[in-house]
């Protein structure tokens, strides 16, 4: 039986009223003109506010692991602290360097940010509420992240600084190398959903998560996920590409003021993308906890809105990546690589095999 | 004017100029970056077809992984501020007739094909049709040349690991 969501009805009469309102006030073309910037608007309003929470939690985080306080003068336990931080940002001095690529060295951060915008576009927050869905919606996610790593590389050569470059050879390196492990883990899956669909992957997850539906594959994908993301975007034990004892700052050195808040912003945004694609892929998204038969259980579950279900597993898996940062040391480049291409990378190929061979026999839930 | 003829309008004006600064800048990494803005651009333009999986194949391949391997290759290279030299008149005239004679081809050959009217709604192909052909042996499989260029891309691959690996002796 296919429950119905309370919530449902009124995330998609909202939108709808929204649309109908505004085609029946002006011509279809400044309709789609006005309901574009209304989109935009509200994703970059998200993205400021995702990534000044997601600092603030980090730096709790951080604190609760090495037994501090953290942040607690600006507001009570110093929740303002992060907008103190941004407008301190925003007042600083954009430095010019002599010698460098101005034009590139300028263009470098709006390749990392708008890489990480597209891809927050196809992203489910709860049924309908999405601003695409496409078809290949994985494959455009990958896709488009992939384009971050020109901005990096093109940050660290203008700079014209060693440290920069040789963070931005590293970073380029990892980037490239553990995209295929991210982009494997995501393939098992669909594997065993059968659709790359964003909103079909969530809706296959209606009576079980794929991690419970696809047991020890879904697992062994899950982990590699959670490893290979972590390295694509730069964090945690992966984070040589800024190794402060070695490299400064790496690839964003030279930068500044609001130039290097994007770097900043980026990054945070795009812990915050994986670990949404991680928790609508594995975890099932929106989806509320369903157990196939019990229909009252699953009607409770329904009672909690399906957007807080999203954020609560992306939540989730934030605090697992910054567990991850704050526990294990650093890696080396070549212990980098060797991760990868000598035991990540067959171990997902005998995975996917795996896979499709208890889809094939029908050995899953 | 439609809402598609305008998008069109803007992706084909970023494809024509940044193609042009392409090829004129005398800086190659920017050359480089110029290129990936014409691979994106074009990737756009498959999106407006709703060619949804070409397009991201588009931005795979060219923009996230040719373009990225360009710019890897300056990077190992190159100096920043260092200019390229400007050509010789001969040079210039040589490519000159063969960008000429390409283009007159290309152009030719569009205003030779009379385009007929498809059955096949755009926008359909979905992953499955696409799966299957390229694992069928039948009419409009593409099971051989699939693993023609996978065995190419083996050769390669191994033909450079040999040349990599340092000599012990």
């Amino acid at each position: 039986m296919a429950s119905t969501n309370i919530y449902d009805n009124f995330v998609t009469s909202l939108t709808q009223s929204i649309h109908n309102g505004l085609y029946s006030s002006m011509s279809p073309t400044w309709a789609l003109i006005t309901e574009l910037a209304i989109i935009g608007f509200v994703f970059l309003m998200f993205y400021a506010l995702v990534g000044l929470f997601l600092v603030y939690a980090e730096r709790k985080v951080c604190a609760f692991m090495q037994n501090r306080v953290g942040p607690n003068r600006v507001g009570k336990y110093g929740i303002f602290q992060t907008i103190a931080d941004f407008i301190k940002l925003l007042m600083k001095e954009l430095v010019v360097i002599k010698n460098s690529d101005k034009l590139l060295f300028t263009l470098a951060p709006f390749i990392i940010i708008i890489a990480s915008f597209m891809a927050v576009a196809a992203i489910p927050f709860a049924k309908g509420l999405h601003a695409i869905d496409f078809d290949i919606g994985i494959l455009y996610v990958i896709a488009v992240s992939s384009l971050g790593v020109v901005g990096v590389l093109l940050a660290g050569w203008s700079s014209n600084n060693k440290y920069s470059l040789i963070g931005a050879m590293r970073s380029g390196a990892q980037i490239i190398s553990y995209e295929l492990s991210v982009g494997m883990s995501l393939l098992t899956i669909v594997i065993l959903a059968g659709t790359m669909q964003f909103s079909e992957i969530v809706q296959g997850q209606e009576f079980g998560w794929f991690i419970f539906k696809g047991h020890i594959p879904a697992v062994i994908a899950f982990l590699i996920f959670l490893i290979a993301s972590t390295a694509e975007t730069n964090r945690g034990p992966f984070d040589l590409a800024e190794a402060e004892s070695e490299l400064t700052a790496g690839f964003h050195t030279e930068y500044s003021g609001i130039k290097f808040a994007f770097f900043f912003l980026a990054e945070y945004m795009n812990m915050f993308l994986v670990a949404s694609i991680g928790a609508t892929i594995f975890l099932g998204g929106w989806m509320p906890f369903h157990v196939s038969g019990w229909i009252g259980f699953n009607q409770v579950m329904d009672y909690i809105p399906p957007t807080f279900w999203y954020l609560g597993k992306t939540g989730f898996i934030i605090f697992l990546m910054m567990w991850f940062k704050w526990t294990f040391p650093r890696l080396r480049i070549d212990q980098l690589l060797t991760l990868e291409w000598k035991y990540l990378l067959p171990i997902n190929l005998f995975n996917i095999l795996l896979m499709a061979f208890i889809v094939l026999m029908g050995w899953h839930f | 004017m439609t809402n598609n003829q305008i998008m069109f309008f803007i992706f084909s004006a970023v494809i024509v100029i940044f193609s042009i600064l392409t090829v004129t800048s005398r800086r190659i990494l920017r050359a480089a970056t110029f290129l990936l803005f014409v691979l994106v651009s074009t990737a756009g333009l498959y999106f407006m077809l709703r060619f949804n999986f070409l397009a991201a194949i588009q931005l795979t391949l060219y923009a996230g992984g040719i373009v990225v391997l360009i710019i890897f290759s300056i990077l190992l290279t190159s100096q920043v501020g260092a200019k390229l030299e400007l050509p010789g008149l001969s040079k210039k005239i040589y490519a000159l007739i063969a960008a000429a004679a390409g283009a007159a081809l290309c152009i030719w050959t569009i205003l030779q094909y009379n385009f007929p009217r498809t059955s096949i709604e755009s926008g359909r192909t979905s992953i499955d049709d696409i799966g299957k052909a390229l694992t069928s042996t039948g009419k409009y499989g593409y099971a051989l040349p699939f693993e023609v260029i996978s065995i190419l891309l083996l050769a390669a691959m191994i033909g450079s690991i040999v040349i990599a690996k340092k000599r012990k002796d």
